[in-house]
């Protein structure tokens, strides 16, 4: 897609737009041959708003100056067309990810393209914004525009794609029409090899409570509440499902809990040992494993080896450092075994991790937190942007994790998941838990809870 | 939950962009930097008349340099072994001041307070070397030293308080600091200042007390009287040894270079960034005023107020830390060069026939800024060295057509 892109050089082989042999040498050639493109991650700039990010690079000017009112006409009139409700005067870094994404498309379109390449668009969405994100897609098609659509989620091929051609190892393995396949085949096309979907799990053995929160409240980074008075509890040998809407205090109450984040009021206990407001080395004391759910962000120093990345939770300690001095040597000794067991390919102790893909630093991560055999695994967002190999990977240990009796607490925006994994679910909404259902309810009744609804139980 | 991106959005600061061009490459790139400050600083030798090689040559020569090599006998070899003792006495105040800027640079923090911690460093190593007289020799060189690096590391720990609790910029508070410690010396210093030279006969001029016998640094190569070589390069040797082990063997270097790269990350695994800030600052302050110190209490010998303000040292330190990649070797290496470059076009050392020593110490400057220039322009060289520019020149197609009109 880089290449498509012009960011890329291909070494071999040829493109070909509209009929003719093309050459892209840059990003700029791309947007001159109305390709465009909207990447996993976002390329805005936060303090501007929505108009002028639209316009950078293209700005309508009256004299030397941006022309701010035909900006927002020209956002408005794309906005209109194509069905993108979005706020042209808002400032990006105030508004959702789902308008973000939003404003990436308007972005392309402004500058004319046809055809839209979306890199894992949905992988930050939540259902609803999924949704309306293909509400957008349908009627950019109708209008003539070309998409090509980057997704490891099988359904929304299926839902949204009118051919998939299915890539493995960057090898073409096949191009089918969506109408005739079904998810077992992709993910078989995907893999090579038939793919468990329906993870096969024995009834959770619930024990003793490992984690209690009671009368939880944490504020957001802007000092407003985000989670008011919540309470939960995750018992040994079960995993706690957290279903939501994006924004609805669930990265606060993750940070709460793992020590990132001190909380307004109420107690968090780990096996009974308090660590309200300890910090993060009293949560990871207390059996405390933490799966973040950004690991560009929290989970990994890229700069870093793995061997001192499997470290960032224990290098402190005897054996990995002693009076004050670190242990290269052990560090090594420590990861090979961890990076054999939880199959990390591409890299020995000492390969610095942003050279791995994404699958294999979540390995990475992974490893290090349940390799202390943690009493609560809090995993956020733990297969986000994971291939379906990565996936049941993911899924697989933390079952694992659930078996040998400790807790995982799985706070998740993929519905799917959660129902697949988790033993009980937990629905937030606005800083509440408002109502625990039953993994097998359905996708509608769950639905409803998170938008604030009563759910019938 | 959170935006999907730390990379994507966001701007960089001055520090972390640097400290990530540093990472890339290996040893090539700083050569071929310094090489090409050194052809660009000869382009301006050749504009004023003179002969670069032969300019450059005496430069060579006038550092001591050629000391090393074996078939330089007679006098020549014992005016190089002069010049080489000038060079090193250079060299040891800008491995440290260098250390300074790089410790700060692998935590993701820009140290420009180098001078102002190295000034500071040096005024309370002349109070203590000046004062406290019949102590044993070697207790008071170790408090003389001890005093610089602590009044140093408090300073620059300013600069590290600031950010951590209110998140003022570091590059910012360095450099006011560095003028608040002008101030601060030139009113110690000057004429009836609290500090002024006690001696009868210095009433008129705003100078220190001089350094006692007891607390200079002992000088192992030439004359104690001809400003011979003292032991401070053996103490910025060691301490650059010291400086490897802090920063690749231990916990804190750990916790600095996690927060240097990631600090969302090093923060998950339980390290506060504010308390690491602080604690950086501290040791760059700690490594500037030894710097400080050595040079008073190595050959100085008091403190003019005349000096603190065309003193540069400090500054010289960051052009020593980017070139040497913020590596310890590197440092080192870094700062002969450059204590070689300054000495060799002092006026003293330079032939006025071949290049007006005048103009020479303005090449030391031009090759300085020529390096930092380039090594702050990466993307210049990047460029260079993938063959881009031609495309980059080529004009391009306009983003605004659009089919139909």
């Amino acid at each position: 897609m880089n290449v498509l892109y012009g960011l890329h050089q291909p070494d071999e082989g040829e493109i070909h737009l509209r009929g003719e042999p093309v050459q892209i040498g840059s990003p700029r050639e791309a947007i001159g041959m109305r390709v465009g493109m909207v990447h996993q991650h976002f390329m805005l700039i936060g303090v501007m708003t929505v108009a002028e990010n639209v316009v950078l690079a293209s700005e309508p000017r009256r004299g030397p100056l941006l022309d701010v009112g035909e900006a927002e006409r020209r956002v408005r009139e794309l906005s209109e067309r194509f069905g993108l409700v979005v706020d042209p005067r808002a400032r990006v870094e105030d508004i959702g990810v789902g308008q973000q994404q939003r404003v990436e498309i308007l972005r392309v379109l402004h500058r004319g393209a046809d055809l839209l390449i979306l890199d894992e668009p949905t992988a930050v969405l939540t259902a609803q914004e999924i949704a309306d994100l293909f509400k957008v897609l349908r009627s950019l098609t109708a209008e003539g525009v070309s998409v090509i659509f980057i997704t490891h989620k099988l359904r929304e091929v299926l839902e949204i794609a009118d051919r998939v051609t299915v890539l493995r190892r960057g090898k073409k393995v096949a191009t089918v029409e969506t109408a005739g396949a079904t998810e077992a085949s992709l993910a078989k096309l995907m893999v090579g090899r038939d793919v468990l979907f329906r993870i096969e799990k024995d009834a959770a053995q619930a024990g003793e409570p490992l984690l209690e929160v009671s009368e939880l409240e944490v504020e957001d980074d802007r000092g407003l509440p985000a989670v008011r008075g919540l309470s939960l509890q995750v018992r040994g040998g079960e995993i706690v499902g957290v279903a939501g809407v994006d924004g609805n205090g669930q990265s606060e109450l993750v940070e709460a809990i793992t020590g990132l984040r001190v909380p307004r009021a109420g107690r968090i206990t780990v096996a009974g040992k308090d660590i309200t407001g300890g910090g993060v080395r009293d949560a990871l004391a207390a059996g405390i494993g933490h799966i973040a759910e950004d690991r560009h962000r929290r989970g990994l120093v890229l700069d870093f080896t793995l061997a001192e990345n499997l470290a960032l939770r224990e290098y402190r300690r005897a054996p990995l450092s002693r009076f004050g001095l670190l242990s290269p040597k052990r560090m090594m000794r420590q990861a090979r075994p961890l990076l054999e067991q939880y199959d990390v390919r591409g890299g020995r102790p000492g390969t610095a991790a942003g050279s791995l893909s994404g699958g294999n630093q979540q390995k990475v991560v992974i490893a290090r937190e349940l390799a202390e055999e943690p009493q609560v695994t809090i995993a956020a967002q733990p297969t986000r942007g994971l291939d379906v190999g990565a996936i049941e990977f993911v899924h697989k240990r933390l079952l694992e994790q659930r078996d040998a009796g400790r807790g995982v607490l799985l706070v998740s925006l993929e519905l799917e998941e959660i129902r697949s994994l988790a033993d009980r679910v937990l629905v937030i909404y606005e800083g509440r838990i408002v109502a625990e259902v039953s993994p097998d309810v359905t996708d509608e009744e769950i639905g409803v809870a998170m938008l604030g609804g009563t759910v019938r139980t | 939950m959170t935006s999907p991106t730390p990379e994507g959005q966001g701007a960089l600061t001055v520090g972390s962009r640097l400290s990530g061009y540093l990472r890339g490459g290996g040893v090539l790139v700083p050569v071929i930097t310094a090489l090409m400050a050194f052809v660009v600083g000869g382009f301006v030798v050749l504009a004023t008349g003179a002969n670069p090689i032969s300019t450059y040559k005496a430069v060579f020569e006038g550092s001591g340099l050629n000391w090393l090599f074996p078939w330089v006998t007679g006098d020549d070899r014992l005016i190089a072994g002069l010049n080489l003792q000038q060079t090193l006495i250079l060299t040891a105040p800008l491995i440290l001041t260098g250390l300074a800027v790089a410790f700060a640079f692998r935590a993701g923090l820009f140290n420009i307070g180098g001078q102002g911690q190295y000034l500071v460093g040096s005024f309370a190593a002349v109070y203590v070397g000046s004062s406290l007289d019949g102590l044993p020799a070697l207790l008071h060189v170790v408090l003389a030293i001890v005093a610089g690096c602590v009044v140093g590391g408090l300073w620059a720990g300013i600069a590290g308080l600031l950010k951590a609790t209110t998140g003022a910029n570091e590059v910012i508070s360095t450099i006011m600091l560095n003028w608040t410690a002008i101030y601060l010396g030139s009113y110690l210093f000057q004429i009836r200042g609290p500090l002024q030279s006690s001696d009868p006969a210095q009433q008129s001029i705003p100078v220190s007390n001089d350094i006692l016998e007891s607390a200079r640094l002992p000088v192992f190569w030439g004359d104690p009287e001809l400003q011979g070589l003292h032991i401070g390069i053996f103490v910025a040797l060691v301490v650059t040894a010291l400086f490897w082990v802090l920063l690749n063997r231990s916990v804190t270097g750990y916790e600095v270079r996690a927060v240097g790269f990631n600090p969302d990350a090093a923060e998950y695994g339980g390290i506060n960034a504010g308390r690491s800030y602080v604690k950086v600052m501290v040791i760059c302050g700690v490594l500037a005023g030894l710097a400080g110190a050595i040079d008073v209490l190595g050959w100085q010998f008091r403190v003019a107020t005349n000096d603190i303000t065309v003193s540069n040292i400090g500054f010289y330190g960051i052009a020593v830390a980017l070139l040497g990649r913020n590596t310890a070797v590197g440092t080192v290496v870094a700062a002969l060069l450059f204590g070689a470059l300054l000495n060799g076009t002092s006026v003293r050392n330079l032939d006025p026939s071949i290049f007006d020593p005048l103009l020479a110490t303005n090449l030391t400057y031009i090759i300085q800024g020529l390096i930092v220039l380039f090594v702050s322009a990466p993307v210049l060289v990047t460029m260079l060295s993938r063959g881009r520019l031609r495309r980059v020149l080529r004009p391009m197609p306009s983003p605004e057509v659009k089919s139909g009109g």
